[in-house]
């Protein structure tokens, strides 16, 4: 009996040990991270680092101004979420208020596909297909521009949005929903009236997660965007290249030598970006706990 | 007054047809251009054949090898820790800061950009544990980015077996691991299945956190070790198309490769759908 019993506390520590286990990346995770980034800035001011306007890694002196990439991430992002928050919206409005079981059975698994696509192949199709048509259209000296990388994301993140707020939507009690049907205003008008508001902290929660998705993308805007790294304007700044955080990283990383100040300022930025993509999940998880209807 | 309710209803409708039908129509387009430049490229010759001629000619074969060691790599390691840390949540956690915590952390991890991973795995495995530029630094790292989505899946799986069948193993006087191992994990093993099959599709397609823990841009042999560097499918794909002098030479063999990872992907989820709604039926009947 007793042996049994010891057996039983043995693998629930064993559980426990795993269960811990993701606590312990993130710890891990923050401070390799933090340590390389922190080294910076005993060569390189803080300061200097947060207000800079040029990010200049090669040249003599060197220049690390976060500023440039840190706007470039913006406002790709922004554009993204300009035409991907409406589109997505209305979308999960269709698929759980207009359309039937079956159609939404379809449609479902169809915008899971978006999901599922690899960013590399989204990257892909954006330079050779995307890119050749925003230069003629628009009549640019190049393609690669923060607009094709914030349509591009703007797709990718389609799929966040749609279905956590189409979750939201549906999480909405049909008794209000028919209460307003009872009083005599139109279906538009209740989606609008009365289940949009009911669902709009699971909404707000998808736009945030969906924010995240796209500033953390990193293959497709790199792909897209041109990869300059000047301080964009608004509106402006959509039509040139920008070089975003997560494209800095990923294309400057295989060229510096490991433990040199350009290597600690990749980290640096890797730093920001994550305590960026910290800051949003933590709000949104927040809004996202509180949106279920309790009946 | 009516008819104008009507006629705004009218409108709202037909935009948001007009929204669901551009973002079917994403799908489509994006579908149509791979599919339809990459078949002619795909051959067995295409698949099983090593790159030649700097890469302007002949097969991807070590990109697929390199992927698929790092899918067996990566859920070799984050499939059992992912499912022992779902059965500790959902069958032994009790409310409180500790399990807080780790919801916390699961969370966040699911949400932390995979260039993040990449740089973590650069300065820990490939770095600090002196794992070098390698399949095991970069399957650690992978594991790591899909742990989240493994949890996730094995949490739900668990949720959906009924008490009554914990309560009457229980009942039977039998204890509570015994319980969890021959009741509630069998009936829980589809749709943890389906969960590990989904992050599959991730690892296939992940680019950033192996391009800074051990992708090769070239290698003229397989990888002979866990601590070989590797090609990769979806690096193969970012290094034809943007790098190198025969850009627009090697365009089929770029639609080739987006085609074989989109297939891997799309073939990989229609699995996990079907497994899913199976089960599903099944235990509804």
């Amino acid at each position: 009996m007793s042996n049994r019993h010891l057996k039983e506390k043995g693998i629930e520590s064993l559980l426990f040990a795993s269960g811990i286990v993701a606590v312990l990346a993130l710890f891990l995770l923050c401070i390799f991270l933090f340590r390389d980034g922190l080294l910076l800035f005993e060569a390189y001011p803080i300061s200097s680092f947060l207000t800079e306007t040029k990010w200049f890694p090669t040249s003599d002196p060197a220049h690390f101004g976060l500023l440039p990439l840190l706007l470039g991430s913006l406002i790709v992002t922004a554009g993204a979420i300009i035409f991907s928050v409406p589109l997505g919206i209305a979308a999960a409005i269709y698929i759980s208020e207009l359309a039937g079981p079956r159609t939404a059975g379809i449609l479902k698994p169809v915008t899971e596909i978006l999901a599922g696509i690899p960013s590399v192949v989204y990257g892909f199709f954006g330079l050779v297909i995307l890119v050749p048509v925003i230069q003629r259209t628009l009549d640019l000296p190049t393609g690669q521009t923060a607009l094709t990388g914030s349509i591009m994301l703007g797709i990718m993140a389609l799929p966040t949005i749609i279905s956590i707020s189409e979750d939201a939507i549906s999480s909405v009690p049909r008794a209000i929903k028919e209460g307003s049907l009872a009083l005599g205003s139109t279906k538009w008008q209740t989606i609008y009236k009365v289940t949009i508001p009911a669902a709009l902290s699971g909404i707000s929660a998808a736009v945030m997660l969906g924010v995240g998705r796209a500033i953390g993308e990193t293959m497709t805007v790199m792909m897209v965007t041109g990869n300059s790294a000047v301080i964009p304007g608004f509106p402006s700044g959509l039509f040139a290249p920008v070089k975003t955080m997560t494209a800095t990283i990923a294309l400057e990383m295989g060229e510096v030598p490991q433990g040199s100040e350009h290597f600690h300022a990749l980290f640096a930025i890797g730093s920001v970006l994550f305590i960026t993509t910290f800051i949003i999940n933590i709000i949104a998880n927040h809004i996202k706990r509180r949106y279920r209807f309790n009946l | 007054m009516l008819s104008n309710a009507k006629l705004n209803e009218k409108i709202a409708f037909g935009l948001l047809r007009l929204a669901m039908g551009m973002v079917v129509a994403f799908v489509l387009v994006i579908l149509y251009y791979i599919v339809s430049n990459g078949y002619s490229a795909i051959s067995l010759d295409f698949i099983f054949s090593m790159p030649r001629n700097r890469m302007t000619e002949g097969g991807i074969y070590p990109a697929i090898v390199g992927t698929m060691y790092l899918i067996i790599g990566s859920m070799a390691v984050a499939l059992p820790l992912g499912i022992l840390s779902a059965i500790y949540l959902t069958e032994y956690a009790q409310p409180g800061r500790t399990t807080w915590t780790i919801e916390m952390a699961i969370n966040n991890l699911a949400g932390t950009p995979s260039v993040v991973f990449g740089l973590f795995g650069l300065a820990m495995f490939v770095k600090y544990l002196g794992f070098g530029a390698s399949i095991l630094s970069a399957s650690l790292t992978l594991a790591l980015l899909i742990l989240p989505v493994i949890i996730r899946a094995s949490q739900e799986a668990l949720l959906t077996v009924p008490k009554e069948y914990r309560e009457a193993s229980l009942a039977l006087g039998v204890t509570k691991w015994e319980t969890i191992r021959r009741i509630v994990l069998p009936a829980a093993i589809p749709g943890m299945v389906t969960g590990a099959i989904l992050s599959i599709g991730r690892v296939a397609g992940e680019t950033a956190p192996i391009l800074l823990t051990g992708a090769a841009y070239f290698l003229p042999r397989l990888p002979d070790s866990v601590y070989s560097q590797f090609m990769a499918l979806p690096y193969h794909l970012y290094v034809l198309a943007t790098s190198g002098t025969n850009i627009a030479q090697t365009r089929p063999i770029q639609y080739g490769t987006a085609l074989i990872l989109l297939i891997i992907v799309l073939f990989v989820n229609i699995i996990a759908v079907s497994i899913r709604s199976h089960y599903r039926k099944k235990i509804n009947r």
